[in-house]
């Protein structure tokens, strides 16, 4: 029981006196993360909204295809995107394996679908409610993708969150693109699980106690902002 | 045929025509076939019962839903995706995006291809016509059942449509909102826009019509001036129908 509050006495210290090595680690994850959200949402929120908003040869498949991907282990997209990036893999000439680059490639893959397949049901929602109304009016495509997306957009910040969430907490996929290399890729999950199995408790868990705190106040800022938006009738 | 006693009249002077138009899904028909006439820069009223078809006439009309059989005729010719622009349409419930009374309007006339320069003047007035200037910033679904519908006749408007179609957008307001909705209405009627009505008041009908298309069980029972389908009607769906609704009036009133 003592390791236990010395432990985590030791891990508020580490967080408190601003430690550098924690400070690394946990500066890699939000970039990655972040990097890899944005980008998943460039495409994952468009691809959604047209999957979501208009009936074309092929949609069902693609549904099924987002959906399905959207409870992919990161384990398997980290083999996936490992077996892209090796050496004798297509994109092996770029070396980018262990590499920051390599481990956003993989949170990209991973939560890409989730933002798509979100999306999409967040916009086909929305669509049944607008379709005829835009129909009337004449809407053109893009304007229609536009507004679905503007007029979803309380919604979105949920689906983002999501994405985010899932990013953030990864562990299979950084580790195997990532290798957890110190000062290199080394991102908070890896760090926690090497760290975990080396007996190095303080560090794993003030890298716990950030991961959870991070957690609480992004979605403490979402919901807060959604609550303004529901008195608003915005969302 | 009853139904056929203003038809001819109206061919020539018709904005918009339905030939042969026939609606089905599948081995089902809903709708005719039927040869219905939209007199230009008049108020026709369509009526008849729930499930008569009424929705989907407008929307045939409208080209919001393509016929399974026959067409649509704009000024005699075939209507095309430019002719569909000179028309708008407001729906039982309001449509209004999640936005500010002023970003509803201003949406429309972005979509609708309406020159900035000239947005801000028809932004004021179609808040003036819904009488909703104090309202410019409100979210617009805060707006109650009323202004909620000021605000989608007023944007439908704000585009100068030749022809607006209403889907019952009184169905769900109580008397003051419906009054002022008609206001609108009749307004626009005065500047010469075509209106297309759907309801099931004949009080209503009454008031604005000036052309009644009456439907029941898909085909037109009944079509001419409002004056004569309403006050002698030839067909027996329609005598029914104001039957009944002075039934109601008379409070319980049995007549058979």
């Amino acid at each position: 029981m003592n390791t236990f509050w010395d432990s985590l006495a030791a891990a508020a210290g580490l967080i408190l006196t601003w430690d550098p090595a924690l400070v690394e680690i946990i500066w890699l994850s939000l970039q990655v993360t972040l990097t890899a959200v944005l980008i998943g949402c460039i495409i994952g929120l468009p691809l959604g909204a047209v999957v979501g908003a208009f009936r074309f040869p092929g949609r069902p498949v693609i549904i099924v295809a987002l959906n399905a991907l959207m409870g992919l282990p990161p384990v398997v997209i980290g083999l996936f995107v490992y077996l892209v990036l090796s050496a004798s893999g297509p994109l092996g000439p770029l070396q980018l394996l262990y590499t920051p680059t390599a481990m956003i490639i993989a949170q990209t893959v991973l939560v890409t679908p989730i933002v798509a397949a979100l999306t999409r049901q967040v916009v086909e929602d929305l669509n049944t409610e607008y379709s005829e109304s835009f129909a009337s009016l004449g809407v053109r495509r893009a304007d229609r993708i536009a507004a679905l997306l503007w007029d979803a957009r309380y919604s979105l910040l949920t689906v983002m969150l999501a994405g985010f969430g899932r990013a953030i907490a990864e562990v299979g996929a950084v580790i195997i693109v990532g290798g957890n290399i110190n000062h290199v890729t080394r991102v908070m999950t890896t760090a926690i699980a090497l760290e975990t199995s080396k007996g190095n408790l303080e560090l794993a868990l003030a890298l716990g106690m950030v991961l959870l705190s991070l957690a609480f106040v992004v979605n403490a800022a979402v919901m807060a902002l959604r609550a303004s938006a529901v008195r608003a009738a915005y969302a | 045929m009853a139904g056929d006693r203003e038809r001819l009249a109206h061919r020539g002077d018709a904005i918009l025509s339905g030939r042969e138009l026939t609606y089905g899904t599948g081995r089902e028909t809903h709708l005719g076939p039927l040869d219905v006439d939209i007199r230009t820069g008049a108020c026709t009223v369509i009526m008849g019962a729930n499930g008569a078809g009424k929705s989907v006439l407008v929307r045939l009309l409208h080209g919001l839903v393509k016929p399974s059989g026959g067409k649509v005729l704009w000024r005699g010719g075939d209507m095309t995706a430019s002719d569909r622009q000179r028309q708008a349409m407001v729906f039982q419930r309001p449509v209004l995006l999640r936005r500010s009374v002023l970003a509803n309007l201003r949406f429309v006339l972005r979509v609708r291809g309406i020159e900035p320069t000239e947005r801000a003047a028809l932004e004021q007035a179609a808040l003036d016509a819904a009488q909703l200037g104090h309202a410019a910033h409100r979210p617009a679904r805060r707006l109650s059942a009323g202004e909620q519908q000021r605000l989608a006749v007023a944007q439908a408007l704000a585009t100068a449509p030749e022809v607006l179609f209403l889907d019952e957008p009184t169905a769900s307001l109580d008397p003051a909102s419906t009054l002022a909705i008609e206001a609108q209405i009749a307004a626009a009627r005065v500047r010469g826009v075509t209106i297309v009505l759907v309801t099931h008041d004949i009080a209503q009908a009454r008031r604005l019509g000036e052309d009644v298309i009456f439907l029941a069980d898909g085909g037109v029972a009944e079509q001419g001036r409002a004056t004569e389908v309403l006050t002698a009607p030839n067909s027996q769906d329609v005598r029914a129908w104001l039957t009944g609704d002075l039934h109601l009036i008379a409070g319980g009133q049995t007549k058979n």
